[in-house]
């Protein structure tokens, strides 16, 4: 086929800046083919290569005792002893979802959950990060839908539990949704396979499905913002088949025990070609590929588009050559696709061959080590407004703004999609703080989160990036699980603005700060920007995932109260209004400062929590809607009422950190008096739980009529 | 006891069944779904709950065609006890072994809660051990668990008391709320609800422990 030629116009198509031309010139001393150039866009583009967001990225803390990989990997890998490890990531799949809901989000399980067992990992649980538009904008409840279905369609087959996750709308998503998938698997620590190739002369392998013109482009069309001609974009959207991932999972776990397996890469963004170069990059080698080889589903298909595209579901491994006919009859078994395509080469250079023809020959170390690098201008974001006057608003119309809104209304119309008991480990299901999955066979649990407050990361980045992960320790803590780590998935607008670089920045720097003080060192993540429509930047959304370790012989902490017991406040409160839930709900406002994150309180209010478990009957961590919410919930899901003592809407309200509610029995709460007090912790009797209505203060309502409220907004609103 | 779970390609509830069969002092066979023999002396065949072979079509239509389950109908056939659970009681109805068919869900949205169920016969091996009208609770995982059947086939499976369950709230539109059926043997049952998900206080819930517990009587006796 005759390759069209390299115009300028083909140039920017392929989202390459005049000056990064002129840099893939330079290096290459001659005019790239048109395979070259794809390749080169597929690697250069921001989804691939980091090049706004690496310089803040390395100012992150990603190391610690706990760490045995930290980012840089298809996921990060965290001990929690007994020769076993945590192997986890979170990442973005937002602008195929916008597009098409229903596979965006479907495929963005499948390649989280690939991420995971490439290295080795049985995925042991999923969650996700959901953010949409105004409920009442005309996309809102078809994204919704297809977006719900595709992840549960995709998780549910392939047989990973679904234990937590958020939901959020806000009219900033409208034109761009977020769709964060996370996974988490487990591993023994003298298995962990890694994507280095070594060897020369080694058998290149493809593994899995068949090859398609599906995504071709994907991750380039990911690093551009959306305007009017979206509808063009829906070829560049993979399609996932959950029962082909299923079985190049088992494929992969069968051939990994058979010490076949030298390095292997999945294939994800930019697929061959960002797997191929990554795995001779980090192993000092070159690539050659014949195409020839490849398993493909169309006909005729070209090198640019075998190199560019995204079919899901196939996986790229450098082999030991003794091992070959084992690792081909454990493909014949699953029924999978199994072809040796190329070889490891000494020198450095990716050479793509077809039909007997070079269709690439470039060096290999460039396409990633000298990937564009950028240090965006940028500005930081101005202190936000003062907190203009709050009206008056009764204290049960206050709750009921919250629970009547598709925000903080029960999500099971969400979680009943998704199967959260699949493998038999659940400990704790969705919409009950974090999940909990037993480590099958052993003693000891899991337990995970996914947190981030946008209107406080909007309002002050850096304050609202360490609060994200101070939820996240909270929520871990909560359950009575000690956090180990996190994973970030921060979606941004364009960085070219210096007010959105000056957002990732301050989120950046508050989260290190955070992870840092918390010990909860980032191991893996991903970014995502450009998420803009029509010049319109979302909030900024950097998400945290984490994961806590509950020991063996430890008890997690239950999340209800039972009717008598005691309500107690840890943590001190002092009533911060500014960019709460309730102005946003009530009155949709945005103003004031986002309530300030003490790190030093919340390690050792967290650490109260988690030494004490056993005095506890039911915790919840205190965030959005504060003392208010977290009470009305945890008394909806035991069925039983609360009564607190407070009257004033900052102290119900408010939504200041650090600070946990707990039902006890009153023996138990006697003795948690002393052990704070000698903690240095904060802690109150602010009312009891029991009979049937929520009392604040007086102003009282059926718990009933409440719980049939907020069990149907959801629904109401989006359904 | 010997029990025996079939593992299909895209299986994924064969370990959690086998680990029922195991807290009840089974030993334990898994079988690849292109073996065509059972171990020999298999008691009871578990056929797990999963996507089969995807299920992109019907729901285990693909898995009744596998070289084992040949094997799976010649055990029951002599009389062997099988055990089959969500994706399991759709393979069930496909090799005819059980009366009906699992069709999408009424709500058309994939469920997965823990129901409300009455044990409506304790005469089989699987439900002596709940009593007859016994309420229970157990997790649902599913979206194609709308039980239908024939006029014929219903008032057969009524009047010879072989519905083993039924749902005492809306789950999934079946005929009749009914959530688990008997072969006419009462050898084979069909479940969509998942009891190997309930058997241990972790768990949250223990209502499914009986139905395995149920079996080692039976076992001892047939």
């Amino acid at each position: 086929m005759q390759e069209p030629e390299i115009t300028d116009d083909l140039i920017a198509a392929h989202g390459l800046k005049s000056d990064e031309f002129a840099e893939i010139l330079k290096l290459l001393d001659r005019e790239p083919t048109f395979t070259e150039l794809g390749i080169f866009s597929a690697m250069w583009n921001e989804h691939c290569s980091y090049k706004s967001s690496k310089k803040w990225l390395r100012t992150l803390p990603t190391e610690g005792p706990q760490v045995i990989c930290g980012p840089g990997e298809n996921a990060g890998v965290v001990d929690i002893g007994d020769g076993q490890a945590v192997v986890f990531k979170m990442e973005s799949h937002n602008h195929p979802s916008y597009i098409e809901p229903y596979q965006g989000a479907a495929t963005g399980v499948g390649g989280i959950l690939r991420d995971v067992f490439t290295m080795g990992a049985r995925p042991i649980a999923a969650m996700n990060s959901l953010s949409f538009g105004r409920p009442e904008h005309p996309k809102t409840r078809s994204l919704v839908a297809g977006v719900v279905e595709g992840v549960g369609g995709y998780g549910n087959a392939f047989g990973v539990p679904t234990v937590g996750g958020e939901v959020r709308f806000d009219a900033s998503y409208d034109g761009n949704c977020l769709v964060n998938a996370f996974a988490a698997g487990l591993a023994d620590t003298d298995s962990i396979f890694y994507s280095a190739a070594s060897g020369v002369g080694r058998p290149v392998v493809y593994l899995g499905a068949k090859t398609g013109r599906d995504g071709v482009g994907g991750a380039t069309m990911a690093s551009a913002e959306f305007d009017d001609t979206i509808e063009e974009k829906r070829p560049t959207v993979q399609v996932g088949d959950p029962f082909t991932e299923k079985r190049l999972l088992e494929a992969c776990l069968e051939l990994m025990q058979t010490g076949a397996v030298v390095s292997i890469q999945d294939m994800g963004a930019a697929g061959l070609t960002c797997s191929a170069v990554e795995m001779g990059d980090k192993g000092g080698l070159g690539v050659r590929l014949n195409l020839d080889a490849v398993p493909v589903r169309e006909e005729n298909m070209t090198a640019y588009e075998m190199m560019l595209s995204e079919s899901q579901e196939r996986m790229l491994m450098v082999l030991d050559p003794d091992k070959e006919d084992v690792a081909r009859a454990v493909f014949d078994k699953w029924d999978l696709d199994f072809a040796v395509v190329g070889e490891t080469i000494a020198e450095d250079r990716f050479l793509i061959l077809h039909g007997n023809e070079v269709k690439a020959d470039l060096p290999l170390k460039a396409l990633s080590g000298t990937a564009p690098e950028y240090d965006r201008k940028w500005v930081p974001t101005p202190a936000p407004a003062a907190l203009a006057d709050v009206p008056a608003i009764d204290a049960m119309d206050a709750l009921r703004s919250l629970i009547g809104s598709p925000n903080y209304a029960a999500k099971q119309w969400v979680w009943e999609q998704y199967d959260s008991q699949v493998m038999a480990d659940t400990l704790r299901t969705p919409g009950q703080g974090a999940g909990i999955i037993r480590v099958h066979g052993t003693g000891k649990a899991l337990a995970f989160t996914s947190d981030v407050t946008p209107r406080y990361v909007v309002a002050d980045p850096e304050t609202g990036g360490a609060q994200a992960v101070a939820e996240a320790y909270r929520n871990l803590s909560a359950v009575g699980a000690k956090p180990l780590s996190s994973t970030d998935n921060l979606n941004f607008g364009n960085p070219e603005k210096p007010a959105i670089m000056g957002q990732l920045v301050g989120a950046i720097k508050g989260i290190g700060a955070a992870c840092l003080a918390l010990d909860m060192p980032i191991v893996s993540g991903n970014v995502s920007l450009y998420n803009e429509t029509d010049g319109a930047g979302i909030l900024p959304t950097p998400t945290i995932g984490a994961v806590g370790l509950i020991a063996a012989g430890e008890a997690p902490i239950g999340g209800t109260a039972q009717p008598g017991q005691v309500a107690l406040l840890v943590g001190e409160t002092h009533g911060h209004i500014g960019c709460s839930a309730l102005l946003a709900e009530a009155w949709g406002r945005r103003d004031g400062a986002p309530p300030p994150v003490d790190l030093e309180a919340e390690r050792r209010n967290g650490t109260f929590i988690r030494e004490n478990r056993t005095l506890i009957g039911g915790a919840t961590d205190l965030s959005d809607g504060g003392l208010a919410l977290a009470a009305f919930e945890m008394a909806e899901a035991s069925g039983t009422g609360v009564s607190l003592d407070a009257a004033d809407i900052p102290t119900l309200f408010g939504e200041d950190q650090a600070r946990y509610l707990l039902a006890c029995n009153f023996d138990a709460a006697e003795a948690l008096m002393p052990a704070a007090a000698q903690a240095g912790v904060t802690i109150a009797y602010v009312g009891k739980f029991g009979g049937d209505t929520v009392n604040f203060g007086g102003d009282s309502a059926s718990l009933a009529d409440l719980a049939s409220l907020y069990r149907t907004a959801f629904a109401a609103a989006v359904g | 006891m010997k029990a025996a779970v079939l593992v299909f390609p895209g299986s994924n509830c064969d370990r959690d069944l086998a680990e029922g069969f195991r807290s009840i002092g089974a030993d334990v066979s898994m079988v690849w779904h292109k073996d065509t023999v059972l171990p020999e002396g298999t008691d009871i065949v578990g056929v797990p709950g999963g996507f089969s072979f995807g299920d992109y079509l019907r729901c285990g239509a693909i898995a009744a065609q596998s070289p084992i389950t040949r094997a799976l109908v010649a055990h029951a056939k002599r009389g062997g006890f099988v055990l089959g659970i969500c994706n399991g009681f759709q393979v069930l109805t496909e090799t005819g072994l059980l009366p009906g068919a699992l069709m999408r869900n009424a709500g058309l949205k994939f469920v997965c809660r823990t129901v409300d169920l009455r044990v409506e016969t304790d005469d089989s091996a699987f439900t002596h051990g709940y009593g007859k009208g016994a309420e229970i609770r157990l997790p649902v995982a599913h979206h194609d668990g709308n039980y239908v059947a024939d006029p014929d086939a219903l008032s057969r499976l009524t009047g010879e008391d072989r519905i083993a369950l039924r749902y005492t709230e809306a789950v999934n539109g079946s005929v009749d709320n009914i959530a688990g059926v008997l072969s006419e043997n009462r050898r084979v049952l069909g479940l969509m609800p998942h009891p190997e998900r309930a058997i241990d206080a972790a768990q949250g819930n223990t209502d499914g422990k009986a139905m395995f517990t149920s079996l080692t009587g039976a076992m001892a006796l047939a």
